[in-house]
């Protein structure tokens, strides 16, 4: 088992577990057949919306369609 | 009232068998609230207490005293579960340490998996599955818990698409300057040289 000593080479160039296994996914994703890698892609696309906030009220909200980290 | 006198009665003799408990082993888990019920009992005879979130649950198996014959997999992805407490003889799990064969009765254990084929043993059928990578947890109760955040059946994998991306990885690797580049480039490595091996091993 690893000590604190050895850490995996990603947390050592200081990404962490998540990014790490998202990236890990998103490849394999990328490495499908075609009608399944278009599917997976769909499915993992995600959209935010965001709204800054000034005085205490919500501005116009944007939406932000942020496609996934290759 | 009497259902939960017969469950607790039927838990006590489980605990008094085992002659040294490990830390691991766990009781099994209460499916009523018997101070909620009696305390309503005592106010309200004649109506039936209303069920609370305990009751709803199911409850955790105990361990058993003697190995059981079956593994009682779950393997869970953020999008679907693809076994739901199917009973199997033997599953192979690729964690960071190597190919780990789990069977009935398998030690307590916690590990992380590491890109690679997870195959699921059951009689003569084996099902394999590409994972990128999640955690496993297996129980003293021999239930394992297998979560992953892909994990895709082998022959839905193109290995033109494999190949082409490990020629890629390896010569980002050479030409990248900082460490989180030369890190997402070593994992893309990883990745396909463990996809790869599954297309042809």
């Amino acid at each position: 088992m690893a000590s604190n000593a050895a850490v995996p080479f990603w947390r050592a160039a200081g990404m962490t577990y998540i990014t790490y296994s998202n990236i890990c996914a998103n490849l394999v994703r990328n490495c499908l057949k075609e009608p399944y890698k278009t599917e997976a892609l769909t499915r993992e696309k995600v959209h935010f919306s965001i709204s800054k906030w000034t005085d205490g009220k919500p501005e116009k909200p944007t939406i932000r369609s942020d496609s996934p980290e290759d | 009232m009497l259902r939960q006198a017969s469950r607790l009665l039927a838990r006590a003799p489980i605990l008094a068998a085992r002659a040294r408990p490990f830390s691991t082993d766990l009781p099994a888990a209460q499916s009523a609230d018997a101070t909620f019920t009696e305390a309503w009992a005592k106010v309200i005879p004649n109506m039936d207490p209303p069920k609370t979130p305990l009751s709803f649950m199911q409850p955790r198996p105990p361990t058993p005293s003697s190995i059981p014959s079956k593994l009682t997999v779950n393997f869970v992805l953020p999008y679907s579960s693809e076994l739901a407490t199917k009973e199997v003889d033997m599953v192979i799990v690729p964690a960071t340490t190597g190919q780990m064969g789990v069977l009935p009765g398998h030690v307590a254990t916690i590990a992380e998996l590491k890109p690679g084929v997870l195959s699921v043993h059951e009689g003569t059928e084996v099902t394999k599955y590409f994972v990128s990578s999640g955690f496993v947890f297996i129980h003293a109760n021999s239930f394992a818990d297998i979560i992953a955040v892909e994990a895709v059946p082998l022959d839905q994998l193109d290995a033109n698409l494999v190949q082409k991306g490990l020629a890629d990885f390896t010569s980002k690797l050479s030409s990248g300057t900082t460490d989180l580049e030369k890190a997402e480039a070593q994992i893309g490595i990883d990745v396909h040289s463990a996809l790869n091996s599954a297309l042809t091993g």
